[in-house]
């Protein structure tokens, strides 16, 4: 009785939620198609707003730019280097992480390294990332890799060092071995601080890939000319380049979304290795 | 065959009734030179085989740290404790220690937590599967069984913990203020539910608790500690007969005696540590003196 009141409780929020949500966005496209437009309407052209192309203008631009391929390939471009760095630091964080974690010893020898190279922004890292990586796309992955990397092996290092101390007696007086604990105990233990590290960290990827296209030109797709699947950061850029304004924001709002799936898928696939959470 | 002739079948190789531990001139220090902490002095006593032994004392007088040389967490810095005959270096499955506030693993379900032990050791066959159901009943969480610790209530928690140590088969159960945190009547139904366990298991039991009620109902044994450094201040025998109720006990004239004997003991104990300035020691002593005046 108590959690079917509760639930209609909760449904009724949610509701709640979701048109404050419509609403709020609502509002925003309005203010936003009165003040590009405000120059036709009023004869005076607000400050900044004025200067932006307006929602409706977008939306055709957008319209148009679903049904090119090189759009797509640009989209797809950004998102396989998002995949690929972010991969990459998953595969070669979490261990390391772990690592640090386990071993007083391991940890002592990384972290120094580790905290004086964690403060450099991704983006410092591209033109050193140029010079040493044989090709563009690999210097571009690998900027896009530290993005997500460091987050990543903080948040399993506290995680890690976090869990607390009786849960490895109970299992030591159980009769585990060392990987047994490692298995059971401190992987489990950790699984909630990693999915938080990889939720963070694919947002600052998605970040740092489009910085990355736009400072280096789009890779080697880029350098052979337009935007035919540079990336999304140099179809920006080359939208400006162009002087195509309607491009730039269709190209930014796109980022938005492919940001907001990447990070809803990740919550799923974080609730779904992580039951005990939210199971209430 | 029933739960208790699988519990003794596991038994064989020592007494049906678990195993007996001598604690003999313990003492532990931690720190060094001047900012040395010695938390407990010269203690001695035993843990007779089948007997549950109800450990009581002032709070932060250092029962905590006698459980973890017991479960072998930490060594003693003087002194022995010896396990039939054997002296203890380190965990084993043979100590096991329910916590203070539940340690089971929130990222497995009741069943997995039960089968945590036998899975460690690679017995996951099906004998202690059926013993895992046979448990999971006994404690009365068989619906239970694919839940979340977070989604057991306190009491519940309690008792898949008490189902988690016993399909290990222990020789000597350990259990630090198992029922604290508890709300009185979850208390007070867990403290029958664990006397009857214990009554059809009869296993080596080291208690800990700051509850004298819970002591008295408990106990065959009640060690009365010192403040810090913990000695053994007083052991007081508690003779009365099994099966026990709770509300038995506070019309019992036995009982009372016993009462009126353990409180006088922890109250100077308490007044000692008052006198340092803790304030555990201070609510122990306001409690008392409401007790006192209930009487």
């Amino acid at each position: 009785m108590a959690k079917a009141v509760a639930l209609k409780a909760f449904n009724v929020i949610g509701r709640d939620d979701f048109w404050r949500g419509a609403l709020s966005i609502a509002v925003f496209l309005v203010f936003w198609e009165i003040g590009s437009r405000s120059h036709a309407l009023f004869g005076v052209a607000f400050p900044w707003v004025s200067q932006i192309p307006a929602p409706s203008a977008v939306l055709r631009e957008l319209v148009i730019l679903v049904q090119e391929p090189s759009f797509w390939m640009s989209a797809l471009l950004s998102t396989l280097r998002v995949f690929e760095g972010f991969f990459a630091a998953m595969v070669i964080g979490i261990p390391l992480g772990l690592a640090m974690a386990v071993s007083r010893t391991f940890y002592g020898i990384t972290f120094p390294v580790f905290e004086v190279l964690r403060p450099i922004p991704p983006l410092a890292w591209v033109p050193a990332s140029i010079i040493f990586w044989p090709t563009q796309e690999l210097s571009i992955a690998f900027v896009t890799f530290l993005g997500a990397f460091f987050t990543i092996v903080i948040n399993v290092i506290g995680g890690a060092q976090a869990i607390d101390v009786r849960y490895f007696q109970a299992a030591r007086s159980m009769g585990s071995s060392t990987w047994d604990i490692f298995r059971r105990i401190i992987l489990p233990a950790t699984l909630p601080s990693i999915v938080v590290g990889a939720t963070v960290g694919v947002g600052i990827t998605w970040a740092v890939v489009v910085a990355a296209e736009m400072i280096s030109g789009g890779g080697s797709a880029g350098s052979m000319g337009g935007a035919a699947g540079g990336g999304l950061g140099f179809f920006i850029w080359n939208s400006y380049v162009g002087g195509s304004y309607t491009q730039i924001v269709a190209g930014m709002i796109s980022i938005g979304i492919a940001g907001y799936i990447s990070s809803a898928v990740l919550r799923k696939v974080g609730k779904w290795v992580t039951p005990w959470l939210s199971e209430g | 065959m029933n739960i208790q002739q699988m519990a003794q079948a596991s038994q064989l190789t020592s007494s049906p009734l678990g195993s007996q531990i001598t604690v003999s001139n313990v003492s532990k220090n931690y720190g060094a030179g001047d900012f040395t902490k010695e938390v407990v002095r010269d203690c001695s006593f035993t843990l007779d085989a089948g007997k549950l032994t109800v450990m009581i004392g002032p709070s932060g007088c250092g029962k905590s740290t006698l459980i973890r040389m017991l479960a072998g967490f930490e060594r003693p810095s003087s002194g022995t404790i010896v396990l039939d005959g054997k002296p203890i270096t380190g965990p084993g499955v043979d100590r096991l220690v329910v916590f203070q506030e539940t340690a089971l693993f929130p990222w497995m379900t009741t069943y997995d937590n039960i089968m945590f032990g036998p899975r460690a050791r690679g017995e996951d066959t099906p004998e202690m599967r059926a013993y895992a159901e046979e448990l999971l009943q006994k404690v009365g969480l068989e619906g239970f069984r694919k839940k979340y610790p977070a989604q057991l209530s306190g009491g519940m928690q309690r008792r898949a913990e008490l189902a988690r140590s016993m399909i290990n088969k222990p020789a000597v159960m350990i259990l630090d203020e198992p029922f604290r945190g508890l709300d009185a009547m979850t208390k007070k139904l867990m403290q029958e539910y664990y006397s009857n366990l214990y009554q059809e298991f009869r296993r080596t039991t080291f208690f800990v608790t700051t509850d004298i009620d819970e002591a008295i109902y408990l106990a065959d044994r009640i060690l009365i500690m010192t403040n810090i450094p913990t000695q053994v201040r007083t052991v007081i025998n508690v003779d009365l007969p099994r099966p026990r109720h709770v509300d038995d006990i506070t019309e019992n004239d036995d009982a009372n005696a016993i009462k009126m004997q353990a409180l006088s003991l922890l109250h100077e104990e308490a007044m000692k540590s008052f006198a340092r300035g803790s304030k555990a020691a201070a609510d122990f002593v306001d409690a008392y003196a409401k007790r006192m005046n209930k009487e």
